[in-house]
């Protein structure tokens, strides 16, 4: 057998030495010349060309893996408690979950997007949104941590966001629920005509991302299910995919069907900004949390806002316009050039396209086909590109590459299609296994895609992966798209329910990552900037524990004078300033989680001991070869005894 | 005093040298046997574990059998630069107030959570360290711990005596550096 191997082997190798004689231009896309084990291979020490940033879905976090390699790198909590590192448990982290319904532990997050400028990814920050308790995220990119979340008002079931503008004037946030505007006690049958759908415009800050709700486009009571921005010449257009324009409020799979077409709504939103520039718009009362976490003082804080300004699209002209788009479209994506917008007719096999400049000369010449709520209705034909008759079944995203081709997701036949933008010719199709939503290419939905890969997100995994009982993790692909044919080259577990993801090359961010937080620049205020200032404050029944950490030991680490019913806050700053040497707390009966405190920061973590004794505590991140040294102890005493606070190390 | 016996019981058993433990444990045993005859200090017996602290004086002429009997911490080297950025420091003879005062604001803030002044604790105390070493070995060894730790003879040894714990690098420019070093002068 092992001889008969040998000998093909050398056969197969005399065949491929011949072949190379005869045409030496030629070289093999087959397994011979560069495997797909070569391709996703990142051999130990090295790195990954591209971040990936995956939605976790109702994770409520957001991963970042490396492409090619698939490998998990961190998973960045947002909109969930994650006590893995004490967000959402220690007290600087608890405002950042506040909202208009108090403490929500949880979300739902869908769709991350790059800033960007000039239509290009600048890798400042990433937006994220979560669905459920409807709010938008900004997450550092140098930082990798959530430093700004804000509750979307008037909306539900915020799905058409968080995309932003090619410039980050503006993250987008589109309802995908109609609901009373502002929000009542009324019959649900009364849904038509009365109910709304809004569509939000957040400014965001050019210099430090500061996010605030500038004015929301109340919409007819459709559901607003994706959207993109115009790029390039359409730059100061939002469009967003459009269904239940039958405005139904029970069994949507039906009832939402019945029209052949939906929308595409197309939003001049430089011409709305403009109207409230100039006073334009409606102040209405509102009720919304805008929660800002400080990186100086390690601390989130949240303000209640209340009121916001709604804008009526039909009282600023030339602002809204309907483009009919074949059945109950799902993706809405713009390619590079900013011309054409794709609708992914979910229940279709074929993709419509339409042109912004056809849509342009359609307004100017006011060839209408009827309003809908007073939104002029654009003419199919007048605004149509092309179809791309993609013989797939069920499209639902389309990205690009810089070379002029687009690809999409077929979630019915499980296949990612590629095609020609202008020619609209199918030239490749893939299957996915299985089941596959989104797509990403790096940049694939700027003015600059990096498109040497496409990652497709499954909801389906089945036989993926060794069986781990009913629940799976989904399953994703990586095509390499270099060549003329894609080529499946990796397939990976994700975390959660990844919807949509962004990727950028590493360079972009790897030197921007922040490695620690200088201890002379910590403004917390109950940092303990010198060991000198390690102490005990008692305040009524609050204990405040100003505690330093460094390898490995905690001062001070003996503390008595603590009572049962005491609120025992041990605020703690890290006085390493050595890049990953973080120390992390934990005490016996935390009602919270541990903490993990990063070099120069100061985090803090609330104990409310219920039992007379003495109870120890300790460093849950190896530090060093001391780390299982590194522990203390606090003695609880009856709640009625007077015995003195006192504290010490080494002592 | 309770460092000292722990810290030999560590290298007990980081040095997994069955005979020696052999011999602690019949050291032990028979130190034990010698007290118990002789009926002192019943009463700090009760704490449970005075046994230890007999141990420890056994066991110390053992566990340092061979290697110098000068502790690293005490050695004196003048010689040694160390490894890093630092290759030449010049020490003027009048000691810059200014300079030595920054430096011990930023010792307070960076050092003394390890190392404090006249006595042992994580880490040696600074006092009296240019006797000991050249301003370039304690530069670097503020400035380049990792590579100290693993490469440089001494430091290396400084390592071992206390107890493993790690020197860590807490991002001090040059300028910092130097401004703790002429601090340590005033000490």
């Amino acid at each position: 057998m092992k001889n008969l191997n040998y000998l093909i082997c050398i056969l197969f190798g005399l065949g491929i030495t011949l072949s190379g004689c005869n045409n030496q231009s030629q070289k093999s896309n087959g397994a011979l010349s560069s495997s797909a084990a070569e391709k996703v291979y990142i051999a130990p020490g090295e790195q990954d060309e591209f971040y990936a940033f995956l939605s976790g879905g109702y994770s409520g976090n957001l991963t970042v893996y490396g492409l090619p390699s698939g490998r998990l790198f961190k998973e960045i909590p947002v909109f969930s408690q994650f006590p893995t590192s004490g967000y959402g448990y220690s007290e600087e982290t608890k405002p950042m979950l506040n909202t208009s319904f108090g403490f929500i532990p949880w979300d739902d997050l869908h769709h991350p997007d790059i800033s960007q400028t000039n239509g290009e990814l600048d890798g400042r920050w990433i937006f994220v949104n979560g669905n459920n308790t409807p709010r938008i995220a900004r997450v550092s990119l140098s930082t990798f941590e959530t430093e700004e979340i804000i509750e979307v008002p008037n909306s539900a079931g915020n799905h058409s966001s968080s995309f932003i503008t090619e410039n980050t004037e503006y993250v987008v946030a589109g309802t995908r629920f109609s609901v009373p505007v502002p929000q009542r006690d009324m019959p649900i049958n009364e849904y038509k005509g009365n109910f709304k759908g809004a569509l939000s415009f957040i400014s965001v800050a050019p210099d430090n991302g500061r996010m605030n709700l500038e004015f929301q486009v109340l919409m007819p009571g459709f559901n607003y299910d994706l959207s993109h921005p115009g790029r390039g010449k359409s730059h100061g257009w939002f469009f967003f995919t459009t269904y239940n324009t039958e405005e139904a409020s029970s069994l949507l799979e039906v009832n939402a069907s019945q029209n052949d077409k939906d929308f595409i709504a197309a939003v001049n939103w430089k011409k709305i900004e403009e109207y409230v520039k100039n006073g334009g718009g409606t102040k209405m009362p509102a009720d919304y949390a805008h929660n800002v976490y400080d990186e100086e003082t390690h601390t989130g804080t949240s303000t209640m806002k209340k009121e916001v300004i709604t804008v009526d699209p039909t009282q600023v002209p030339g602002s809204l316009y309907f483009l009919p788009t074949p059945k109950s479209p799902h993706g809405c994506d713009v390619d590079p050039t900013g011309e054409y917008i794709i609708g992914n007719g979910k229940l279709s096999a074929d993709l419509t396209v339409h042109s912004f400049d056809k849509m342009l000369a359609a307004i100017e010449g006011k060839k209408f086909d009827g309003d809908a709520y007073g939104i002029p209705i654009l003419k199919f034909e007048d605004v149509l590109a092309g179809v791309v008759k993609s013989g797939g079944l069920g499209p639902l995203h389309t990205e690009f590459d810089e070379k002029g081709n687009a690809y999409t997701t077929f979630f019915i036949s499980s296949e990612v299609v590629k095609w020609k933008v202008g020619t609209w010719e199918v030239i490749d199709r893939k299957p996915t296994y299985y089941s596959v939503g989104h797509l990403m290419i790096p940049g694939g939905n700027s003015r600059k895609p990096f498109g040497k890969y496409v990652v497709a997100m499954n909801k389906i995994t089945k036989d993926r992966y060794l069986p781990t009982g009913p629940e799976m993790e989904h399953s994703a692909q990586i095509y390499d798209i270099s060549g003329e044919k894609m080529e499946l080259i990796y397939d990976f577990p994700t975390h959660g329910e990844p919807h949509y993801a962004a990727g950028c090359p590493a360079e972009l961010l790897a030197s921007n990552s922040k490695k620690i937080y200088r201890l002379d620049e910590n403004k917390h205020k109950y940092a303990t900037i010198g060991v000198d200032d390690a102490r005990v404050e008692r305040n009524g029944n609050e204990v405040h524990v100003y505690m330093s950490t460094i390898r490995s030991h905690f001062t001070p680490d003996n503390i008595e004078g603590v009572k049962v019913g005491d609120k025992v806050y041990f605020h703690i700053t890290n006085h390493e300033q050595d890049f990953d040497v973080p120390h992390g707390f934990s005490i016996i009966g935390q009602g919270t989680s541990e903490i993990l405190v990063m070099p120069g920061q100061t985090k803090t973590s609330l104990w409310e001991p219920k039992k007379v004794g003495v109870w120890p505590f300790y460093c849950t991140d190896f530090c060093s070869a001391l780390h299982q040294e590194m522990q203390g102890y606090v003695r609880v005493s009856p709640a009625n005894s007077n015995i003195d606070l006192s504290w010490s190390l080494g002592e | 005093m309770f460092l000292l016996p722990y810290h030999s019981y560590f290298w007990a058993i980081i040095n997994k040298n069955k005979r020696m433990k052999q011999l602690i444990k019949t050291a032990v045993f028979l130190l034990a046997l010698i007290l118990m005859s002789c009926g002192g200090k019943e009463e700090k017996k009760k704490d449970g574990f005075s046994v230890t602290r007999q141990k420890t004086e056994t066991e110390k002429p053992v566990s340092t059998p061979d290697t110098e009997v000068t502790k690293a911490s005490e050695r004196i080297d003048l010689t040694n630069k160390g490894l890093g950025p630092v290759t030449s420091v010049t020490l003027n003879p009048e000691i810059d107030q200014a300079m030595a005062s920054s430096g011990k604001e930023l010792y307070d803030q960076m050092c003394l959570a390890c190392h404090r002044l006249g006595k042992k604790f994580i880490g040696p105390a600074p006092n009296g360290i240019l006797e000991r070493r050249t301003p370039e070995w304690v530069m670097n060894m503020i400035l380049n711990p990792d590579q100290m730790v693993k490469e440089d003879p001494l430091a290396k040894d400084l390592l071992v005596e206390f107890n493993g714990s790690p020197m860590a690098n807490q991002g001090l420019t040059e300028e910092q550096a130097r401004a703790v070093l002429e601090y340590f002068r005033t000490l």
